[in-house]
């Protein structure tokens, strides 16, 4: 059972807002989908998972330094800047 | 159109002259398979390969790139509103190669928004429309690719496969695609969905177009720590034990189609039994995936932005909530729940264990044959608009996921028409053995 506090609480995780209709909505869906995802529940604990479907392990490169980006390229696409720096929301009340 | 046709009117007509039609056609196009069009930069390219100014194996052929494919000063959007605005200050890789090889980037397709989708009906953009029926999808999430090439808007085009987005578009427009050996291709670019699933792959007209595709887009680079370092060169084989994949779904009359395209080949029927568990493995890993990787937007280093600058954890969620379509939250959230504590051990974890099985299903199938057959989508393309809930859309997916959760290679090989709609074949190979997926496929096209 998914309860729609439990829609709130996953979009809250997730950093969304859900609307009232939305968690409604996705409340139903999500019970249908995860009711679904159950069909899991027959794997073996003993099995062992598989991150990763190449057995590839530590691929290492020479530690040498390469041109990043500029300054201006990397704030090219920010919504918001000045003089030099990306402008985020306030972290300290 | 293949790129052999290609070749010949560009020797009769001029380069330019060409790319100018095929820019016209695209702009009088009712497909929506583009979401950006290279106009300047097309004529330019096309100018200078008149000029005897380019080389290479795809000079002066347009490629169509889908949109979470990055393209340097290009707007690349993931058909989200998310990236709408998004100019990248870089190329993937893919997109290095292909310039190196002198082709011209015609445009960006349209696609389901991040990938999201199997009809291209969640892209912020509108759906694409499928070239044999205009009142059906084209199938997703590349869309807007196997569109293009079916409609004769592009000769070659690039696609991802996270669980059959390359070929289940492929599949309803009637062309060729194939989902690459995981790794194959550096993923260095790609705008990512879940990581440990997808992989750029070639989407073409012809057997011949998609391996010469493949061969320039394969190969080595160190910016995808996955990558395998291997390239590609086409080798054709000619004997092949074959198995169909007989626990795979589809409708009769595509069953039928698919009999009879195997006619005159001996093969053999054989079960996968832990495929039961694919479909919800697949979506399990690849919403966990999603929700740790979208978290990167955040509306301060790129992308969409709302005007009030709130709270730190106010200002990301209004700029989400905004920003992401429908199926893309639902995926995200469902992520979020799968790997939150006391749910981690029950379905993320899980579904990393029957990753397991399946692929020691498939070690175990290779031992005795080279080639799994099955048919590619379980219906023929649909309304628009016909899919109305998440998880009926997500089933259609069930014969495409499982290669994407054990790394192999798998093909869409189009086997003619059902009341005028494209069917499909998916051809499965061994890891990194695409030369003789290739093959067999080239033994169906001959008939």
């Amino acid at each position: 059972m998914v309860s729609v506090e439990d829609v709130y609480h996953v979009a809250r995780l997730a950093k969304l807002i859900v609307t009232e209709t939305e968690a409604e909505k996705f409340r139903r869906e999500f019970e249908e989908i995860l009711n679904y995802f159950d069909v899991l529940d027959e794997v073996s604990e003993d099995v062992r998972p598989t991150f990763h479907v190449l057995e590839i392990k530590n691929v290492f490169r020479e530690d040498l330094p390469k041109e990043g980006l500029s300054q201006q390229e990397a704030l090219q696409n920010a919504p918001r800047k000045e003089e030099g720096y990306f402008i985020g929301p306030r972290v300290v009340e | 159109m293949r790129l052999s046709e290609w070749r010949q009117l560009v020797q009769d007509h001029g380069c330019l002259e060409m790319v100018s039609r095929l820019l016209e056609k695209i702009e009088r196009s009712k497909l929506n398979a583009y979401i950006t069009v290279c106009k300047e930069e097309s004529l330019r390219r096309a100018e200078e390969y008149d000029k005897g100014k380019v080389n290479g194996r795809l000079a002066g052929v347009p490629v169509a790139v889908k949109d979470n494919i990055t393209t340097k000063g290009i707007r690349t959007t993931c058909a989200s509103k998310m990236l709408l605005n998004y100019i990248p200050v870089f190329d993937a890789h893919v997109v290095e190669r292909l310039k190196r090889e002198g082709a011209i980037i015609i445009g960006k397709t349209n696609m389901d928004e991040f990938g999201m989708g199997t009809t291209t009906e969640t892209s912020f953009f509108g759906v694409v429309r499928n070239p044999h029926d205009l009142s059906r999808v084209a199938g997703g999430s590349s869309g807007g690719s196997a569109a293009a090439l079916a409609g004769e808007e592009a000769v070659l085009a690039l696609g991802s496969d996270t669980g059959g987005s390359i070929r289940c578009p492929a599949s309803f427009c009637g062309v060729y695609g194939l989902k690459p050996t995981y790794g194959l291709v550096s993923r260095y670019g790609l705008i990512p969905y879940a990581n440990s699933l997808e992989q750029i792959g070639p989407m073409a007209n012809s057997i011949e177009d998609l391996a010469l595709l493949l061969g320039v887009i394969a190969g080595k680079d160190e910016r995808d720590s996955t990558n395998a370092g291997k390239g590609f060169e086409f080798r054709e084989s000619k004997e092949f034990r074959i198995a169909v994949v007989k626990n795979t779904t589809a409708e009769e009359q595509i069953m039928d189609r698919f009999y009879d395209t195997l006619n005159g080949f001996e093969y053999e029927e054989i079960e996968l039994p832990s495929l039961k568990y694919a479909l919800a493995a697949y979506y399990v890993i690849a919403m966990s995936e999603a929700s740790s990787n979208l978290a990167r937007y955040d509306g301060v280093r790129y992308g969409y932005s709302v005007p009030e600058l709130t709270s730190w954890g106010d200002y990301f969620s209004r700029v989400r909530a905004e920003g992401f379509g429908e199926e893309v939250k639902r995926r995200i959230m469902l992520g979020s729940y799968a790997l939150s504590a006391g749910y981690y051990g029950k379905y993320y974890l899980k579904a990393l264990k029957a990753r397991t099985l399946i692929i020691e299903d498939f070690r175990r199938a290779f031992k005795d044959f080279d080639i799994l057959v099955s048919p590619t989508m379980p219906t023929l393309p649909f309304k628009i608009g016909e899919l109305k809930d998440p998880l009926t859309m997500y089933k259609v997916d069930v014969n495409t996921v499982p290669v994407n959760l054990a790394g192999l290679p798998a093909l869409s090989v189009p086997i003619g028409f059902i009341r005028g709609l494209p069917v499909g074949i998916q051809v499965i190979g061994n890891y990194f053995e695409e030369s003789k997926i290739l093959s067999f496929a080239k033994k169906i096209a001959a008939g």
